[in-house]
């Protein structure tokens, strides 16, 4: 069989913690929504298809966003979209994720100074986790989001809940 | 058919209608007033000599505050005589008075067009059959290629400025 074989032994037992299981299943199986939004989804389709074969890394596109983990959010958002990215977003279940996709999502890209129409940076809608640079990203690049964003899911906890920031004060 | 031909087919037809021309340079222009726009354009379309079946192009202009106008510019093109011809017409940028015929109903390919130049500078089209926005949301303040046009601070909660 080869790697179970050579971890388990004869008795076929793998110790482990519950959250490095779940965590490890989560960050195999990473569906983006299927969208995109300018010439970043050009790159992200690039790399979803046969050269750089995200499908290895277990990230396949899905048509809703119920049934997704991350949004990648490839491109310019206007206000018009703006709207739409929010519902989506609210559309996925939780936990959910959200990866950044070149520099018009990142910060408003060219049009940050004059472009009227465009919303300066994603994370003004929604919270972003992994933000990717270029115009547009690599599909290497991109992949890096990818690997970035596992390795934030590897640390975190389902079974703790998270600290709230700051605890109320009587 | 040159362009000097086609002037003087117009104005046999409508004395009086064109305000200005250019003719000695890359584009050659006609400037028409705006009451007899929307004849004059069915005249280009329908006479056999001229036949300007297609719009290549529909586009609004803000000339600023100082020549307080606004424009349209025309660009048509005959598919049979294989001739184009560039027509403008300039209108008061007073609120109000910003408006003009719509062509649409004599080129299909008009409705879009000024859609959009009511989007970007606000000039409105008599009898368009679907006057809205067409890029922003409906709901957006004003018309964002104007000279004068300011950014609003927030657009749904969301700050516009960088």
């Amino acid at each position: 069989m080869g790697l179970l074989d050579t971890k388990t032994g004869n008795g076929r037992i793998v110790i482990s913690k519950v959250d490095d299981l779940l965590n490890w299943a989560r960050l195999s199986s990473l569906w983006p929504m299927g969208f995109g939004l300018a010439c970043c989804a050009i790159e992200m389709m690039a790399t979803n298809a046969s050269h750089y074969d995200l499908d290895r890394m277990g990230v396949f596109p899905r048509p809703s966003p119920r049934q997704s983990d991350v949004m990648i959010v490839a491109g310019t958002v206007t206000f018009k979209m703006a709207d739409r990215v929010r519902r989506l977003y609210e559309q996925m279940p939780e936990p959910r994720y959200v990866i950044s996709m070149g520099s018009c999502s990142n910060c408003g890209g060219p049009y940050w100074e004059h472009g009227y129409h465009v919303v300066k940076g994603v994370d003004r809608v929604i919270p972003v986790d992994v933000y990717v640079p270029g115009c547009p990203p690599r599909p290497e690049a991109l992949i890096g989001g990818i690997i970035k964003l596992q390795e934030k899911i590897r640390n975190e906890s389902l079974l703790i809940p998270a600290m709230p920031k700051e605890s109320p004060r009587s | 058919m040159k362009i000097d031909e086609i002037k003087s087919i117009i104005e046999e037809k409508f004395p009086n209608a064109i305000v200005q021309s250019e003719l000695e340079v890359t584009q050659p222009y006609l400037e028409l007033g705006r009451e007899a726009l929307h004849e004059i354009c069915l005249f280009l379309k329908e006479d056999k000599r001229l036949h300007f079946d297609f719009l290549s192009c529909l586009s609004g202009v803000d000339y600023g505050e100082k020549e307080g106008q606004l424009g349209v510019v025309y660009h048509l093109y005959s598919l049979i005589h294989e001739h184009g011809l560039v027509l403008k017409c300039k209108i008061s940028r007073e609120p109000g008075a910003e408006s003009l015929p719509s062509v649409s109903g004599i080129w299909k390919a008009a409705d879009w067009h000024e859609r959009e130049a009511f989007d970007m500078v606000g000039i409105r089209f008599e009898g368009h059959p679907d006057h809205r926005r067409i890029l922003l949301p409906e709901d957006w303040e004003g018309h964002p290629l104007r000279k004068d046009y300011e950014e609003a601070e927030a657009y749904h909660g969301i700050k516009i400025k960088y």
